[in-house]
């Protein structure tokens, strides 16, 4: 078990006075069987009119808040401390399931949970169907081939094909373009991800999180670890959710925080708002992700 | 009983039993009229035989009449994609009548159909046990683009979620009403329905009388009142809400997309009707986690919201990002339990064709009952036993996307060519799920007026339901749309069908319903300020300055196109002429003399006309040649912003944006300043060069000229009859106040351009007098100052009468006066010591105007060419009536912000 404590900042400077803002952030991590989020701690600066917790479709937790008095400046601080199993350790023996009997069990199962991890396997906002993709992700899903490997497979291919580079994307990017010039960030590798999976007919969402910011002396640093991070899941049955992180080409173990997942990015959007007033603004944010003693 | 009628139905020709036979030999669609062995149906018979008393050529010219009443009401709808202009709406006199038993069962398969959607509405944004439990596929649910996550447990389950419902039906050839499609999120249908009522019954009075139909006043009025019940019923069914609500008189808003949506005529019609507000989502804002109405006077909480805004544009946080329609933070408000929205958004997912093969089993499963009304079978390609089908019999299905997006539209098997069927093929195999086939009705078809005969055409019926506390009501009736041409396929508003009033048999004559009689004992005791949106208090005062501006723009182009028409006709030009012999104040002059100050006065003259059209250079600069293309252009021309033409479509707009706010006859009024508005803009020649590129012979222009006077003088009239009616008809609550101020503002800036352009130069002294004549002419005060004065024209006491009279209600004074009273009573919280910033701008325009002598403005020196105490006045005045317009905009009018995404 390996225990975080971490701060996520949110800053937005506006160029004039913003009098009235509507929010919904998804900053507070998840508990679930190997994770389990201890505390939580929103301050919110102005202070807000009033602030409510509710639980959105995929259950996350999301904080809405509104601020009605003129500002000039927002700021979302989140603290949040974690305890995290590693969970590598605990994959079974689904692991050697062919991909294509996954494929098929699904559509021959009709438990209540198969008929809901269906929706995983079609087009999302941010993730349409893409031809190429299918093309891309045939190779790693070779007949017969465990799903777990296949899917390891297509995770490392992702991360040796693209180019992790901040500057050339923003979440308005489609990921055609992400495909076209091979380059992005963690985001646009998950949602390649789940494309390529859900192309060949396999569940898969997305993940938002962190990874340590100070890896333990013995390891190397992870990438994307100054802001919020995310990765993808696909679906093996009887089993559960599997992550995959392609930035990192690895398995997410007890490195990896939990905070949100749905279908794409757009389902988990960290801090989204509708601001009244005039003018642009400027957008700062960082996070500090640190192994605590406990 | 009309085996034995002997009645020689000579309405019904021969063409009409063929047409009729053919149809039942084929084994194809009935006739609603006509049974199988070519017998009237009972329950045509007392229309039929009041028709055949009629006659048909009576009846082609009520429904002359009747297309006149909907015109001049102003029913119309947009075509989408179209910017300019509303369509006339378009009713067949005769009606689609159905009988008291039969329509008994179809409300009754409605209700149980409305009950059913509810339930599975409930369950989708709930447990979703539906699909949990395999009644629905996960897929045709989880890809229906109106399957929105961010409703999920919106609604707390025991409350109604569908409120209102649409339903399209027809009748297939076995007899049966069959449901074509479900609307569930905004449905629109209901005013027209109403409109055409409205219309048929005053063309046809003594019909209604002897056939006997349900009113539908009283599904209106039950949708009243259960809209005014909800809020209670909505708190004793979910506790007590979050904060303290109103519950005695709830405030509705009726929230549309705008003047440029496809049936905005209906949200304005229904708002009217029923007597909510007309709200856009600017004019609404979240606050303290309720919603408020930005009205005049401030914010005023709004209990339940009409909406006819689809669900994905309900709430730029939540769902769609980009929306500009709807309103930030609802969904939060509406999970408060601080407002009610009708239907709650993410109703649309019922919209969808998709759900209709696994309808019967769900009505099983979920009541224990079986389905009363029958779908139009349907064939979900998500599954691959449908799909197979689909994909074998594309060539005679109706091909539907499970959700309606633009650009997505029906496709009609039998319609397509080879290729086409082909591409169609491929794109079901990519995406199956999202495709229905369906089974293509052949519907009832109905008698319908054509060209002076009966023909039988196809019909569908929209009838709508709303959810009362014990069941849901069933409207008595519907929207009827009909093809227009028999070989079409389709039956859409959209692709100019026409529409049908529906009648409902009743047993017995029913009384009439009046809308007033509802609220006993809780009369609502609305505020003289109550539900005027800033919005729409800034358009009225905008028809207020338009309105005034065209009639100032048409007084001044009839006088110079009456002088250059003199001109070319070679005539003494000089007003006195026409108008009153026996008061010559111009002295007799020589023939050169004569001609050059006529182009001076002439040049003063359109120096006015381009300030006031602010359409500078405008004649600057410009040789006499261009003066006539100029004037057409300040008249005609839609590309100048401040030409006449340009200045009604403005009316006409900011007018069209208070639909709800005008009586009917204002209303006729503003369709007639449109269509000559129409007819302006047509009068342009079609290569747009207004000048035209040769010299069109001077007899041509002369012609041109006579339309055009013949269309301001007709402009005018109209005008007038526009500023009668808001003086008169107009209840002088802050929406008068609103328009008045407009007008006063508007007026007094004309008449100070006037003054400034005509009046402040030094000229000859008889020049002077031309003008000064014109000015008066103009402001509309000639009249005045010959029959107050009838001497010489005296520049101080016409100065007088045009600026400092306080009797004449075309003076600056008189303006300025009625003005500050508006500014007086404008809502505002009071400071004690202090004026408003708009109570001393009128303060100080009064005072300078008060303080002023007209024989001191009107003095000038020998040396100088000007005027300048006038000009230094008229300066400030026209400063400060600008700075009180946007003191006004700013303080009363604005409440709007843009939204931006963060």
């Amino acid at each position: 078990m390996s225990y975080y404590k971490i701060i996520h900042k949110t800053e937005y400077s506006y160029m004039h006075p913003v009098n009235l803002c509507y929010n919904e952030a998804r900053l507070t991590p998840r508990t679930f069987a190997y994770q389990h989020c201890n505390n939580s701690e929103f301050v919110v600066e102005p202070e807000p009119w009033k602030y409510r917790e509710r639980e959105d479709f995929f259950g996350n937790t999301v904080y809405y808040f509104t601020i009605q008095q003129p500002h000039n400046q927002l700021t979302v601080t989140v603290t949040s401390r974690v305890a995290v199993e590693n969970r590598q350790q605990k994959l079974g023996f689904g692991e050697y399931l062919a991909w294509e009997t996954v494929r098929q069990q699904l559509h021959a199962d009709s438990d209540a949970e198969t008929l809901e991890i269906r929706q995983y396997v079609l087009n999302s906002p941010m993730v349409p169907k893409i031809p190429e993709l299918h093309a891309y992700a045939e190779k790693s899903f070779t007949e017969g081939r465990p799903l777990l490997k296949a899917v390891e497979d297509l995770s490392t291919r992702l991360y040796n094909d693209f180019t992790y580079d901040p500057g050339f994307t923003t979440i308005a990017t489609p990921l055609t373009d992400v495909l076209k010039h091979r380059r992005g960030v963690c985001q646009d590798f998950a949602h390649l991800g789940i494309g390529c999976l859900r192309a060949l007919g396999l569940p898969a969402r997305y993940v938002s999180g962190y990874i340590e910011t100070d890896p333990p002396p013995d390891q190397e640093p992870l990438t994307g670890a100054d802001a919020s991070h995310a990765w993808f899941s696909v679906y093996l049955p009887q089993f559960g959710w599997v992550d995959f992180d392609p930035t990192n080409n690895q398995m997410p173990t007890d490195r990896h925080i939990t905070v949100a997942w749905g279908r794409d990015y757009a389902d988990v959007t960290p801090l989204k708002g509708v601001v009244f007033g005039s003018g642009t603004h400027e957008l700062s944010v960082s996070v500090d992700c640190k192994r605590e003693n406990f | 009983m009309q085996q034995s009628d002997t009645t020689d139905w000579k309405v019904i020709g021969d063409s009409y039993y063929a047409a009729i036979s053919a149809n039942s030999e084929h084994g194809e669609q009935i006739d609603e009229m006509l049974s199988r062995d070519q017998q009237i149906n009972p329950h045509w018979s007392s229309f039929m035989r009041a028709l055949n008393t009629l006659g048909l050529a009576e009846m082609e010219s009520r429904h002359q009449e009747v297309q006149r009443l909907l015109r001049e009401n102003g029913v119309t709808y947009v075509v989408h994609g179209e910017q300019h202009g509303h369509r006339p709406w378009e009713l067949d006199p005769i009606p689609l009548i159905i009988s008291t038993t039969d329509w008994e069962a179809i409300s009754a398969g409605l209700t149980q159909r409305a009950e059913l959607l509810n339930l599975i509405l409930t369950d989708l944004y709930g447990e979703r046990r539906l699909i949990k439990n395999g009644l629905i596929p996960p897929e045709l649910v989880y890809s229906h683009g109106g399957f929105l996550r961010a409703c999920a447990r919106l609604i707390p389950s025991g409350f109604p979620f569908l409120l209102s419902y649409a339903v399209d039906l027809a009748r297939g050839p076995d007899g049966r009403m069959w449901v074509l499609s479900d609307r569930t999120q905004a449905p629109a249908g209901a005013s027209y329905a109403l409109e055409n009522r409205t219309a048929l019954a005053r063309a046809l009075p003594n019909f209604f009388g002897e056939v006997g139909v349900h009113r539908l006043s009283s599904f209106f009025r039950s949708l009243q009142n259960s809209l005014f019940e909800l809020p209670l019923q909505y708190q004793s069914e979910s506790g007590t809400g979050t904060t303290q609500r109103q519950t005695h008189n709830p405030h509705i808003v009726v929230l549309t997309p705008g003047p440029l949506n496809e049936t905005y005529f209906e949200h304005a019609y229904i708002a009217n009707y029923l007597g909510y507000t007309l709200v856009q989502g600017d004019d609404l804002t979240v606050w303290d986690g309720r919603v408020w109405l930005k009205s005049i006077d401030g914010l005023r909480p709004v209990d339940i919201i009409l909406r006819r805004v689809d669900d994905i544009f309900c709430d730029p946080l939540e769902l769609r990002q980009d929306s500009r329609l709807g309103v930030a933070g609802l969904l939060e408000a509406i999970r408060h339990r601080n407002v009610i929205v009708v239907n709650p958004p993410g109703s649309g997912v019922l919209e969808n064709p998709g759900l209709m093969p696994f309808l019967p089993n769900i009505a099983r499963h979920l009541m224990g009952e079986d389905l009363r009304l029958p779908s139009v079978a349907t064939w979900w390609c998500g599954e691959p036993k449908q799909r197979d089908y689909v994909l074998a019999n594309l060539k005679t299905l109706v091909i539907k996307p499970i959700y309606r997006h633009p650009g997505s539209r029906s496709l009609f098997g039998p319609e397509l060519s080879d290729a086409e069927l082909e591409t169609l093929r491929a794109q079901i195999i990519a995406e199956p799920n999202r495709y229905v086939g369906q089974e293509y009705i052949h519907c009832s078809t109905t008698p319908s007026l054509i060209e002076g005969r009966l023909e039988p055409r196809r019909a569908i019926l929209r009838t709508f339901l709303f959810a009362e506390k014990e069941g849901y009501a069933v409207m008595p009736g519907g929207l009827t749309r009909c093809e227009s041409e028999t070989e079409e396929l389709t039956v859409s508003i959209q692709n100019g069908g026409v529409s049908k009033d529906t009648w409902i048999l009743a047993p017995e004559p029913e009384p009439h319903i009046s809308l007033w009689q509802q609220r006993t004992g809780r009369m609502q005791t609305a505020e003289a300020s109550a539900g005027l949106s800033s919005r729409a208090a800034e358009n009225l005062f905008w028809v207020g300055r338009y309105a005034e501006r065209a009639e100032g723009h048409a007084r001044l182009l009839r006088i110079i196109l009456d002088k250059v028409k003199m001109d070319k006709m070679g005539l003494e030009t000089s007003h006195l002429g026409q108008v009153a012999p026996a008061i010559s104040i111009t002295e007799t002059l020589g023939e050169d003399t004569r001609e050059v100050s006529e182009l001076l006065y002439l040049r003063s003259m359109l120096r006015s006309l381009t300030g006031l059209t602010s359409s500078h250079p405008g004649f600057a600069d410009k040789g006499e040649q261009s003066l006539e293309s100029e004037l057409l252009s300040i008249m005609l021309d839609t590309a100048n912003s401040g030409s006449l033409v340009s200045t009604l479509q403005a009316l006409v707009s900011a007018a069209y944006a208070v639909r709800d706010r005008w009586s009917t006859d204002t209303w006729r009024v503003m369709n007639r300043i449109e269509d000559l508005c129409n007819t302006l803009e047509k009068s342009v020649p079609e290569d747009g060069d207004i000048a035209g590129a040769g010299s069109p012979s001077p007899y041509t222009d002369l012609v041109l000229q006579e339309a055009e006077l013949a269309s301001l003088d007709q402009l005018m009239i109209f005008l007038s009859a526009l500023s009668g009616l808001n003086a008169e008809n107009m209840t002088q609550t802050i929406g008068w106040i609103s328009l008045d101020m407009g007008r006063r503002i508007e007026r007094s800036l004309l008449l100070i351009v006037l003054c400034r352009s005509s009046l402040v130069a030094v000229q000859d002294a008889w020049i002077e007098d031309l003008l000064l004549e014109s000015v008066l002419a103009a402001a509309e005060s000639l009249i005045t100052y010959r029959r107050r004065y009838r001497s010489e024209l005296d520049f101080p006491t016409a100065l007088e009468l045009l600026l400092l009279d306080e009797e004449s209600p075309r003076s600056l004074l008189y303006q300025l006066k009625r003005l500050e009273e508006h500014i007086r009573v404008l809502p505002r919280e009071k400071h004690r010591y202090r004026l408003s910033e708009e109570e001393q701008l009128i303060l100080e325009a009064l005072t300078q105007l008060q303080l002023s002598n007209t024989i001191e403005l009107a003095a000038h020196s020998d040396r100088t060419t000007q005027r300048t105490g006038l000009e230094k006045l008229l300066v400030r005045l026209a400063q400060i009536l600008i700075d009180i317009s946007d003191v006004l905009t700013q303080t009363y009018f604005s409440h709007i912000q843009r939204p931006q995404q963060l």
